[in-house]
């Protein structure tokens, strides 16, 4: 098990390089140049472009810059933004907590919910319940998240008035409320999915039978042997959504004004600010990384079977 | 109560069938008194800005706005596009327009308690045009004598101050240009010739983060990507005294999360009604909806460099002009929120003259095809109009097209660039394959900015290499005047030069697109798009 984890830690190093490498090449194959840019359409002063050129070392070929980079963080440093010479790190530690608090909630909202909601339909498959959840998550997945946000924004927000349409303050709680219901709303729909269809599929099992037969109380039926065995898809889905719900969820952020990571990720790109980029990429890589290798000791808790040499 | 819903969410209901809406909430319903609390506070949809907060260093809107809120300069302009005299008490040129006299009013201070003197502007210019301390607008100076020694083209600075600037004592100093210029005090207002507190060059990253100015409002807080916060100043002296409480600029990451706050009051005004809105913010708002005068121009420019255009006969441009059905693109794409151009002049501005382009701005389908035709038509017989895609040109560009296409025969295509800075990048090498969508915002209200700083042989804003050495000759005429008057006479006589070179085809005026919030009253925007938030009243709770 130790020497398992070793393995994948060091694994993630190549990854993590591969992955900076190639976004930070891209980021300067993009057409447009941001320090030209931060004057619009107004003509720029060359010296004061060379000036801001030669302050971030972009006058550098682009392996010196990488290598340069890649240094800075070893360091912790992730360098400085091209417009107001800002810290990365500053944009990054006032997004991150955020998007980690957003997702978060819909995280546990998609996981309670939507496990909740794939239990009740697998066990009474072809029942009612079944049918309406069935019905209830095709429509959540036919429909764009954006609509669901605009939807919820205008409905709630502009017409009851029960929310502002806005996050005033990205760091409450209560306010990312409704903006983590939707983020989670699709992948609560996936969970409910997966989770009724392998329940289904297990109910038939000849353990199930073997419990039934014991007399084993129909709660732990569910809970210790059904459940269990059926929840390894589920949790290789909830495991990679960690990621994507903190830096996919550009739309939702945007809908409801939420700074968060999406958000700091999509500005940066617009201004083609390469170190933001590059960073928040990175972080983000490294949650992927982990989110995967704790899904994978995950498989073995749920199926002793599992076994890591 | 909200009678009338708008289409839009008439529509996205129907989508997913959600059941008995019932009433909508009420966003109106104003409970409060009518009365003015001359201690509220307004709210102002803005965005984070691009750099720390240095008059010298902001030239985009999110940084503008709130630097003047901060900061008060020698001049400002009224809406007849005339100088307005703000901390200074006169700016007087000599005979030739080239050595500039400016006096202060005497005993104003910064936010800080420090006297603003001359030397406070003089130091403050200095700073900001030196390379080594970054600030963005630094080539505003370049007029000033002694710029070269200060800010070379390349290296570092070989002087620390600019010879054409001397202080003559605590309230006076005096300006030396290269050459004359009649109309320089109108560059006295842009934000770069603000005054500095000494403190706050020798200290500019903790300034930046928290500036003090000597303008309506004192600096309250920054908070990052949320919200900027001023307060009326009490000691202010200038002649626009707030009539609240203070300012909470929020931060907003787009447009739509804007208005949706402002539809709700969350929010009490915000810069420009997002595009997909336009069709519906007067019906949202009411008489709260604001539509004024916007000093900026949209036009769609011949490379002169590209095949297309480098030996092409001026008529057929003409032709092309006359091909465009103006006010039925504004009124179809922009819901009536641009106005036709006829001229290359924008409204509200010293100088400007309504039908300066004539005849061959107006919407003549026959003489169109006539004039291609006499021109000896477009080589290819094909245009392409480049353009933006992260903005919404799409829809106008197409229009324009159809409208060559079907009146002049000359096939004519949009060629989007997937951004802002990627069609920037084919304009700077000089790429263009054939037109380019270009607009411009007054700089100052002065129509020498709509013409020699665009037009002008080889000058930065003339990316379609456009020359014509009468144009030139004129504009420089201009610029020798002896008053401002004769300076803005002379330039409407370049501007008619023009119509027999036509640099660009002028298509219209922008409208500022606004609203506010039923907190407040007394919301206006000027003419260079920016809220005049002094004298904005906030209601009672």
């Amino acid at each position: 098990m130790g020497r398992y984890v070793a393995r994948r830690l060091l694994q993630m190093i190549p990854v993590f390089i591969g992955t900076t490498l190639l976004i930070f090449i891209m980021v300067n194959v993009l057409p447009g140049d941001p320090v030209r840019a931060l004057w619009g359409d107004k003509p720029p002063d060359p010296a004061q472009v060379a000036q801001i050129r030669h302050d971030r070392g972009l006058d550098l070929p682009l392996w010196q810059q990488y290598l340069h980079y890649m240094g800075g963080l070893l360091q912790g440093d992730f360098g400085n933004t091209i417009a107001g010479n800002r810290p990365v790190l500053d944009e990054i530690t006032q997004a991150f907590p955020v998007s980690m608090r957003l997702a978060s909630m819909a995280w546990t909202f998609e996981l309670i919910v939507g496990i909740s909601l794939g239990v009740l339909a697998g066990i009474r498959r072809g029942r009612f319940v079944d049918n309406t959840v069935t019905l209830f998550t095709l429509l959540v997945i036919s429909v764009p998240i954006f609509v669901v946000g605009l939807l919820c924004q205008l409905f709630f927000g502009n017409e009851l008035g029960w929310i502002t349409p806005t996050v005033q303050d990205s760091e409450d709680m209560g306010q990312l409320l409704v903006p983590a219901l939707v983020l989670g709303m699709v992948g609560l729909a996936y969970v409910a999915r997966l989770t009724r269809t392998s329940i289904a599929e297990n109910r038939q099992a000849d353990y199930m039978r073997t419990a039934v037969a014991k007399g084993l109380p129909r709660q732990r039926i569910v809970t210790r042997h059904l459940l269990r065995n059926s929840l390894i898809p589920v949790v290789t889905y909830l495991g990679t959504d960690v990621g994507t719900l903190m830096g996919g969820a550009v739309i939702t952020e945007g809908i409801f004004n939420v700074t968060g990571v999406g958000n700091l990720l999509f500005q940066a790109l617009a201004r083609r600010e390469g170190a933001v980029i590059v960073g928040v990429v990175t972080v983000l890589v490294l949650v992927y990384l982990a989110a995967s290798l704790i899904v994978d000791l995950l498989y073995a808790v749920l199926d002793p079977r599992i076994r890591y040499a | 109560m909200r009678g009338a819903k708008s289409a839009k969410w008439v529509a996205i209901a129907g989508v997913v069938a959600l059941t008995a809406t019932a009433c909508g909430g009420g966003d109106s319903d104003n409970k409060g008194s009518g009365k003015v609390d001359p201690k509220g506070i307004v709210s102002y949809a803005n965005g984070e800005p691009q750099n720390p907060l240095q008059p010298s260093n902001t030239m985009e809107a999110y940084g503008s706005v709130v630097i003047d809120s901060l900061f008060t300069g020698l001049v400002h302009y009224d809406k007849q596009g005339d100088i307005t005299y703000e901390n200074a008490e006169s700016v007087t040129p000599d005979k030739a327009n080239k050595v500039w006299t400016v006096k202060l009013k005497p005993g104003w201070k910064f936010h800080n308690g420090e006297a603003v003197t001359a030397k406070s502007y003089v130091d403050a210019w200095n700073w900001a045009a030196d390379p080594a301390n970054g600030q963005q607008n630094s080539s505003w100076y370049r007029d000033i004598t002694g710029y070269e020694d200060v800010h070379p083209a390349k290296g570092k600075a070989k002087k620390k101050a600019m010879s054409g600037l001397k202080v003559v004592d605590e309230n006076t100093f005096t300006i030396t240009l290269n050459h004359g210029i009649p109309y320089y005090a109108y560059k006295l207002v842009y934000a770069p010739f603000y005054p500095m507190p000494s403190a706050a060059l020798k200290d500019p990253k903790k300034y930046g983060e928290a500036p003090v100015g000597n303008g309506p409002y004192k600096f309250k807080s920054w908070d990052h990507k949320k919200s900027i916060q001023v307060t009326a100043w009490s000691a202010y002296k200038g002649n626009n005294k707030p009539k609240n409480g203070g300012i909470n600029f929020k931060a907003y990451t787009t447009p739509q999360a804007a208005y949706n706050d402002l539809r709700s009051n969350n929010v009490d005004s915000m810069p420009q009604i997002p595009d997909s809105e336009l069709a519906n913010y007067k019906q949202d708002f009411g008489d709260r909806a604001i539509t004024s005068d916007y000093s900026a121009i949209n036009t769609v420019n011949p490379a002169w460099y590209s095949k297309t255009f480098k030996d092409i006969d001026i008529k057929v441009i003409q032709g092309l002009s006359m091909a465009i059905d103006r006010d039925t693109i504004v009124k179809t794409t922009f819901s009536g929120t641009r106005e036709p151009a006829t001229g290359w002049v924008a409204k509200g501005v010293k100088g400007y003259k309504a039908g300066a382009c004539g005849e061959f701005c107006e919407f003549n389908p026959k003489k169109a095809k006539q004039f291609v035709e006499d021109g000896g038509g477009v080589p290819g017989n094909k245009i392409s109009i480049q353009y933006n895609a992260d903005q919404p040109h799409k829809g106008w560009v197409t229009a324009v097209c159809n409208d060559i296409q079907k009146n002049t025969g000359v096939k004519c295509v949009g060629d989007p660039k997937t951004d802002f800075q990627a069609d920037t990048e084919v304009r700077d090498k000089r790429q263009v394959k054939a037109m380019y969508r270009s607009g411009w915002v007054l700089d100052y209200p002065f129509n020498g900015n709509f013409l020699a700083d665009l037009y002008g042989t080889g000058v930065d804003g003339n990316w379609g290499e456009f020359s014509d050495k009468k144009f030139d000759a004129l504009t420089k005429k201009a610029d020798t005047a002896k008053t401002i008057d004769e300076s803005a006479e002379l330039y409407q006589k370049a501007e008619q030069q023009l119509k027999t070179s036509f640099p660009g085809i002028p298509l219209w005026y922008n409208k500022v697109t606004s609203g506010y919030s039923t907190n407040v009253k007394n919301m206006e925007f000027d003419q260079a798009g920016d809220p005049v938030l002094t004298d904005v009243e906030v209601f009672e709770k």
